[in-house]
């Protein structure tokens, strides 16, 4: 029988593959990935949490989420598109512009 | 009767504030006329309070609460009754013609203007000292005064510091910080005491302490009346906290004549008037202070007869009367201390503002020996000098006669056989240390010519300003009956039993005996000409009491150097090594972590996320490690 | 069944979104990202929640997905890419250890017991209607807000991608676009 432990671990290791993926990845557009990973994870726990509590709050907070997760992609696109009119790159490495 | 208290108050404000405008401008004259006229209207105010207590009854007024903490309610409250309406006419009118003799005395001083601003802000602080009607009011008051005073003693601040062989005060802003430091120290007894009474009573209101008093057990009223008399002891500059008085005639003379002879030192004798419910109920503590004062009295009188100075020798005078007053107030006898305060303030006020015309005929020279027939030139100054000495030395039918014979008849009434005899040879002392000043300085060879001095008689409106004050000392003393019923309705009755009224004429002949004798025997020594006798001059006693006993040089070697010592010790010991060292230390941590941590900002977008990453996993550990905890 | 299909499901996820993360080539990332996706969708149906799946299928295979598709056309992304990793190993600890915690801190005790729902769902009616009844009463508010930002992200997307990409797209000179502008505008 599958209980909310199971979904809940399921989400903490995709979770954990998404934040892998932030640190890891020096591609602009490998990171928007792994953000999309890390919020789906988070989708999962609300879905499985709403689901055996019975309470559709959880599902609120899931379409918010993916509402969020819409804007984010629309808008971080379109920045990353003026970003590489400038530089020509996504690489993380060549940009420097915080430095102290 | 409200707005009476009112601008009796803030008059003196306003015209402080209003000379404090002009302070740092060269000399306005009108800031000197607007001061003394607002002065001159708080005297009227108060002179009216008078009346209207002498008429009708106390007068109260609360200004505003002013501090407001818990169980604690202090407002700005003013309560003028009989004892409040006698101080605030004395104040106001021997302020008013301060004043008016100031805009004389100080015509040519660069800080005119600043000087009647704080003039104005003494008399000010002094009204609140007087018209409080709680103590942390009057302790306000208190510390006014004192800064004041040491504002005003400093006034020539701009003086070097000379040897104590050259100036035995050192300098103007020496004198200034040693009567502020005094007073200090005298000031914490005084808090001390007025804790202890918020403690015990909850109050700090007089009438509340007062009515609280019988039930307070008697080692804490012994404990109150101690540390408040300690207050007392440094502003009235009675031993071993006298030093300062002396010193603090490095003033200019208006300031010494008002502040530190008719007002402000007599502040600690109207305490202990004030606090005599208190003081009544503790016969030990108040035996002490009359026998303290009696000490005082001859202590201060004994150095008075050999100093030179003309100033130096009114002052040791006044430290002379203010123990008389305390003597007075000791025994019991209360309305005689406010009675005899207040004859001194007027003689002794009038004596200074004489000596004041005295140094500007002599340019500010104060040795009396170089003095000597000034009365050819001086004339008024000499009889007002005179009628002031008269008064002092308590000759028939003058202010001090009546003052100071009610005293001598107090102590001789309680028994106290000793105090009496003492402030019975003090009289003859005082007698013959004022006049030996008088005739030094105004009968006798013409000395001053040799030194090449030209004096000159003072301003006309200078002398006129001066003659209430002659009046006064004169006239006072015939209104000691209607005095006494007036201050009576609030201060206790003091009864002479029937063997004193029997001895009543014998005590006056006795008194006057010894004081005219003083007369006879300085005029038979100073009024022709001066004597010098050198062998005198260089014996012991002559020695000591010429150098106040040594004690100011003993203060130094005993209290000053050791302190400066350990200050030296503390600074250079603990607060380089220890607290700079801390702090030196906190800053350098700081920077050398951000020095470290500087490399954190590498620019890269990736390496702060992985510093994210680490920060959010600490906060899960220590999320974890919390919610194990519950 | 359902036993199997939440591992089935959840394995596949897994490695679906490993090969996203790993994996050198964009294009294979981002198919992967597509198919897990999808896959998640389908752990919501087994949870009951229709309307959810529905919509993850929607938003994130059908628009999100496709709005990365196109982006990739600008960027030029087919080749694999070359990424210098200084730390490997801290990377794969800190993310290793946060799952852990993670894990941890779900399967305790204190927090999957402990849980009670605040608003229990509508009995009687699926999941649907109850979706709706909760969001057009309670989520009124933040519905709304969501649509506006929505509108909002839209604007700016179509902004920060469309302006600077026709002047340097378009090959005509500075004057014209000026006009152009001009015209527009009128």
């Amino acid at each position: 029988m599958i209980g909310l432990s199971h979904y809940l671990i399921l989400s903490a290791i995709l979770f954990s593959i998404g934040l892998v993926g932030v640190i890891r990845r020096r591609n602009l557009l490998m990171l928007f990935f792994a953000t999309e990973i890390m919020l789906n994870a988070a989708n999962i726990a609300f879905a499985a949490l709403s689901s055996y509590m019975h309470d559709l709050s959880g599902q609120m907070f899931a379409f918010f989420i993916i509402a969020v997760a819409a804007s984010e992609v629309a808008v971080g696109l379109g920045l990353l598109i003026l970003l590489y009119k400038k530089y020509g790159s996504l690489d993380l490495d060549d940009y420097t512009m915080l430095r102290g | 009767m409200e707005t009476l208290v009112y601008i009796a108050l803030f008059a003196p404000l306003v015209g402080s504030l209003f000379a404090a405008l002009f302070g740092m401008r060269p000399k306005t004259l009108w800031t000197g006329v607007v001061t003394s006229l607002l002065l001159f209207v708080s005297f009227l105010a108060s002179a009216m309070l008078l009346k209207h207590v002498y008429t009708v009854g106390a007068v109260h007024a609360e200004l505003m609460d002013w501090i407001v903490a818990g169980d604690m309610r202090v407002p700005f409250g003013f309560t003028v009754d009989e004892v409040t309406a006698v101080m605030m006419t004395v104040v106001t009118l021997v302020s008013t013609v301060v004043h008016i003799y100031s805009n004389g005395y100080m015509e040519h001083d660069k800080g005119f203007n600043r000087f009647f601003s704080y003039l104005s802000a003494f008399v000010f602080s002094m009204l609140v000292l007087v018209m409080s009607d709680n103590f942390l009011g009057l302790f306000i008051g208190w510390e006014g005064v004192g800064v004041c005073s040491w504002l005003l003693i400093g006034f020539w601040y701009h003086k070097p510091d000379v040897g104590r062989d050259v100036n035995p005060s050192i300098s103007p802003s020496w004198a200034a910080n040693e009567a502020f430091i005094m007073n200090r120290i005298a000031d914490l007894g005084m808090l001390i005491g007025i804790f202890l009474i918020y403690w015990n009573v909850g109050s700090l209101n007089y009438q509340e302490f007062f009515a609280a008093v019988p039930q307070l057990s008697h080692g804490m009223l012994v404990l109150i009346g101690i540390m408040l008399f300690i207050g007392a002891m440094g502003k009235s500059a009675q031993f071993p906290l006298h030093t300062w008085l002396a010193d603090a005639m490095e003033g200019p003379t208006p300031v010494s004549a008002l502040i530190h002879a008719a007002t402000m030192v007599t502040a600690g004798v109207y305490l202990v008037i004030r606090a005599h419910p208190l003081y009544s109920e503790i016969p030990e503590v108040s035996y002490f202070i009359a026998v303290l004062g009696t000490f005082v009295a001859i202590f201060a009188a004994s150095m008075a007869l050999v100093n030179r100075d003309l100033k130096r020798i009114i002052a040791y005078s006044t430290l002379s009367q203010l123990g008389y007053m305390f003597a007075a107030a000791g025994l019991g006898a209360y309305w005689v201390a406010l009675f005899h305060l207040a004859a001194h303030a007027f003689f002794k006020a009038l004596l200074f503002l004489g000596a004041g015309n005295v140094m500007h005929a002599m340019n500010d020279e104060l040795d009396i020996f170089k003095m000597g027939g000034l009365k050819k030139v001086m004339r008024w100054t000499y009889t007002y000098m005179g009628v002031a000495s008269l008064a002092l030395a308590g000759i028939w039918p003058f202010a001090g006669f009546y003052s100071k014979d009610t005293i001598l008849e107090a102590a001789f009434n309680e028994q106290s056989y000793g105090i009496w005899f003492v402030l019975w040879l003090t009289a003859g002392l005082t007698a013959f240390y004022s006049f030996r000043l008088v005739f030094l300085t105004f009968l006798s060879d013409e000395r001053y010519k040799q030194y090449g001095f030209h004096p000159h008689e003072v301003q006309k409106y200078v002398l006129w300003a001066m003659f209430p004050l002659g009046l006064l000392a004169v006239i006072f003393g015939w209104w000691k009956e209607e005095f006494m019923a007036f201050v009576t309705r609030l201060l206790p009755a003091y009864e002479m039993s029937e063997h004193t009224e029997h001895m009543v004429w014998i005590l006056i002949i006795v008194t006057m005996a010894i004081a005219i004798g003083g007369i006879v025997v300085a005029y038979i020594m100073y009024a022709k000409r001066l004597r010098r006798n050198e062998r005198i001059e260089q014996s012991l006693p002559y020695r000591i009491l010429s150098n106040q006993y040594y004690i100011p040089i003993f203060y130094e070697k005993a209290f000053a150097k050791p302190y400066a010592e350990l200050s030296d010790i503390a600074w250079k010991e603990i607060d380089q090594q220890v607290v700079d060292a801390t702090v030196d230390g906190i800053a350098r941590v700081i920077e050398e972590t951000g020095d470290g941590t500087r490399r954190m900002q590498t620019g890269n977008l990736s390496d702060y996320l992985k510093w994210m990453a680490a920060g959010a996993l600490i906060l899960a550990v220590l999320a974890i490690i919390v919610a194990m905890n519950h | 069944m359902e036993t199997f299909a939440f591992y089935f499901f959840a394995v596949l996820i897994t490695a679906l979104f490993l090969v996203t993360v790993l994996s050198q080539n964009i294009l294979y990332a981002m198919t992967s990202l597509a198919a897990g996706m999808v896959l998640i969708s389908g752990l919501f149906f087994l949870l009951g929640a229709d309307f959810l799946g529905v919509v993850q299928l929607i938003v994130y295979v059908g628009a999100v997905m496709a709005l990365y598709a196109f982006a990739m056309m600008f960027f030029d992304a087919t080749g694999s890419i070359k990424e210098r990793h200084s730390h490997p190993a801290l990377v794969f600890l800190l993310g290793g250890l946060s799952a852990v915690l993670m894990v941890v801190i779900f399967a305790a005790p204190q927090i999957g017991q402990h849980v009670e729902a605040l608003y229990p769902a509508a009995a009687g009616a699926n999941n649907p209607q109850a979706v709706g009844l909760v969001l057009f009463t309670k989520y009124l508010v933040p519905f709304e807000v969501a649509a506006v930002m929505l509108l909002v992200a839209m604007i700016a997307g179509i902004i920060l991608a469309g302006k600077k990409m026709e002047r340097s797209l378009s090959k005509i000179n500075d004057s014209e676009l000026e006009q152009n502008g001009g015209k527009d505008e009128q």
